[in-house]
């Protein structure tokens, strides 16, 4: 029994969130990082089972260049009877994203020639600043933070990026990128601030890759 | 003489010794010669240590005689007995040179930073607080600050009173910041009660809605937890309160109120963000709101102030069943976010809590629309997520500017359907 919700229901919008993170993750890089803007439409049904699934219509934007948007039609199944498994997620996107390989090439060249390993803290600092060259170290904590959203959503949550804590370059005698981040990210539901380490791969024509990842205990200052 | 003295007395004072605590300046007026050949020699009694600050000279001339703490009784004792007219003057003398020392250097501040203050960037706490009593200064007959309580860690809980006169005249609500990381609040608060005052006798809407209501302006509603922001640990949201039997710190301040209070929607771990306290009113900052809006007993409208989401938000949070003027709220907030986008083209949802956000129970508009108060919303202010709580100062002006037209839609309102 399929339901139609309404656009700004709090359920459609978790279910979004989730879908724009994964597809932030399978098409992101350190010079494009997608979010969502709109829900235009979302519908859910119950599958027998498994769990819900949520049919999505959205509207994605680039995070850096907020006038450049596509459509996105996604489907999101959770399983609800075992919280291993990470939601299922199908998207197909409508028409072309905005194309990064001179930036991204760039950005590579420039970490690559880099003597010392790049070190970094509270990106963006408490006054919501970044600098222009720690944009592209943001968008590439941000693409791979979608991995860590779509592993762990459930119905009864909503991940937002927060912030880079810290981050530090781990140089590598192949032709990766690598960096280890910790990160915060916002759970909307609970509010929680949760700190998470990221371990995160990445080359222009291989994409952002996770290859691990931790919860951390909260902050001792708290 | 008067003012010599007072000075000379500031200097003391300004050596770090309080010398004048509960000494009075008591007015004489000797009505014959004998009398003023009495008040010389109670002058003379070395033992009394009182000194004359307008000495006496002729019937029917006032004499200032400054008379110490410990000498007061036997001085009035012999004033009286010997039917000696006098006023008490001054009640306090070491109140008078503590209130000349603050008016001194409050009046070298203003100085340095009257017009200067920058809208453009976020304060601690000790500038939004110095920045209040500015604009105090510059609108005295308009503004006025009161203090309501204090919070756990003993700050002051200030709030601005926007008035043109009236007793206890029907009033409006403002509260930011109760979330102390949501700095945009706070900020925003700054330039809306500037706003305010600037546009009183200038904007047809915010003079009409002063001349017939007072608005109470509450900017920094959890100051321990800003405080705290600026630091520790930016992310920080609750109250400062320590839980006992437990590490964790801080009560949600927006989960503590009395409405619906204890249920699925908010948490019974003090160590949760939306820990709901020990019992309803448990934390001061809230309680003082409480017994503020109480003792009012005329407030027609609470509109308190979050970030980040973008949403105009009304009750209820803590039941799904729709609020009795569900209707009427939900017409206002259309029309409050469609003269909000009109500005930027920032986009708001606005909806009930509950059916917008989440179950929430204990929050701040719940509590005020079941005790009386029709018209009460929530804001949840820029951004939708990109910066979140992070918001680039660059940003504040905007958001400010933006959130003003919907404001004054929510206020006209309650102006126009007085209840």
């Amino acid at each position: 029994s399929a339901m139609e919700l309404p656009p700004s229901h709090h359920r459609a919008n978790r279910a979004a969130a989730l879908a724009a993170g994964y597809v932030c993750y399978r098409r992101g890089s350190p010079g494009r990082g997608l979010r969502l803007r709109t829900v235009r439409r979302a519908g859910r049904r119950d599958i027998d089972g498994v769990g819900p699934k949520y049919h999505l219509e959205l509207v994605l934007e680039d995070i850096v260049d907020e006038d450049s948007t596509v459509n996105c039609t996604a489907e999101v199944l959770y399983h609800l009877g075992n919280k291993n498994i990470a939601p299922d997620v199908q998207f197909t996107i409508e028409g072309e994203l905005k194309n990064t390989d001179e930036a991204d090439n760039i950005f590579y060249s420039q970490i690559k020639s880099l003597e010392k390993e790049l070190v970094a803290e509270n990106i963006p600092d408490s006054h919501g600043h970044v600098s222009p060259e720690m944009e592209p170290i943001r968008l590439l904590a941000w693409v791979a933070s979608g991995y860590v959203m779509w592993q762990n959503s459930t119905e009864n949550t909503k991940f937002q990026f927060a912030q880079i804590k810290h981050v530090k370059q781990v140089k590598r005698s192949d032709e990766y990128l690598e960096f280890d981040y910790m990160i915060l990210l916002h759970e909307m539901v609970s509010q929680e601030i949760i700190p998470w380490q990221m371990t995160v791969l990445w080359h222009p024509q291989h994409g952002v890759q996770v290859t691990q990842d931790s919860r951390q205990p909260k902050h001792a200052s708290e | 003489m008067k003012i010599l003295l007072v000075f000379a007395t500031l200097v003391a004072a300004a050596c770090g010794e309080q010398l004048f605590v509960g000494d009075q300046v008591l007015r004489i007026t000797a009505s014959s010669e004998e009398q003023i050949a009495l008040l010389r020699a109670l002058g003379e009694q070395a033992e009394l240590q009182v000194d004359f600050w307008l000495d006496p000279t002729s019937p029917g001339h006032p004499a200032d005689l400054r008379v110490p703490f410990p000498s007061l009784q036997a001085v009035k004792i012999f004033l009286e007995s010997n039917s000696i007219s006098y006023s008490i003057m001054i009640e306090d003398v070491q109140e008078l040179v503590d209130e000349e020392k603050k008016a001194m250097m409050k009046s070298r501040r203003i100085e340095r930073s009257t017009r200067t203050f920058d809208f453009a960037s976020y304060h601690t706490i000790d500038e939004i607080y110095d920045w209040m009593d500015m604009l105090v200064d510059d609108h005295p007959s308009l503004v006025s600050k009161i203090q309501i309580g204090q919070s756990y860690e003993n700050r002051p809980l200030y709030v601005l009173k926007f008035s043109t006169g009236g007793s206890n005249r029907p009033a409006i609500w403002l509260d930011t910041g109760i979330h102390s990381r949501e700095w945009i609040t706070q900020a925003t608060g700054v330039w809306t009660a500037n706003k305010i005052a600037k546009e009183y006798g200038q904007d047809p809407s915010i003079t009409a809605i002063l001349d017939s209501m007072d608005i109470f302006f509450e900017i920094v509603t959890n100051p321990d937890g800003y405080a705290f922001t600026h630091s520790s640990n930016r992310m920080w949201r609750k109250t400062r309160s320590i839980n006992a039997g437990s590490h964790c710190v801080g009560v949600d301040p927006n989960r503590n109120w009395d409405a619906g209070f204890g249920g699925a929607g908010s948490s019974s771990n003090p160590c949760s963000e939306t820990y709901r306290g020990p019992y309803p009113h448990s934390e001061s900052e809230v309680k003082a709101i409480v017994d503020f809006i109480r003792g009012h007993g005329n407030v027609k409208s609470v509109i308190s102030i979050h970030s980040y989401s973008q949403m105009l938000l009304f009750p209820y949070g803590y039941k799904t069943a729709p609020a009795p003027n569900h209707q009427e709220l939900n017409e206002l907030a259309k029309k409050a976010v469609s003269d909000l986008a009109i500005v930027y083209g920032t986009k708001y949802t606005y909806g009930s809590i509950v059916d917008t956000i989440y179950l929430a129970d204990g929050t701040t508009i719940d509590w005020a629309y079941d005790n009386g108060v029709k018209y009460s919303f929530t804001f949840e202010l820029r951004d939708t997520g990109r910066y979140g709580f992070l918001l680039p100062s660059t940003q504040i002006i905007p958001t400010a500017t933006e959130t003003w037209p919907a404001l004054l839609d929510i206020m006209i309102h309650v102006l126009e359907h007085p209840y």
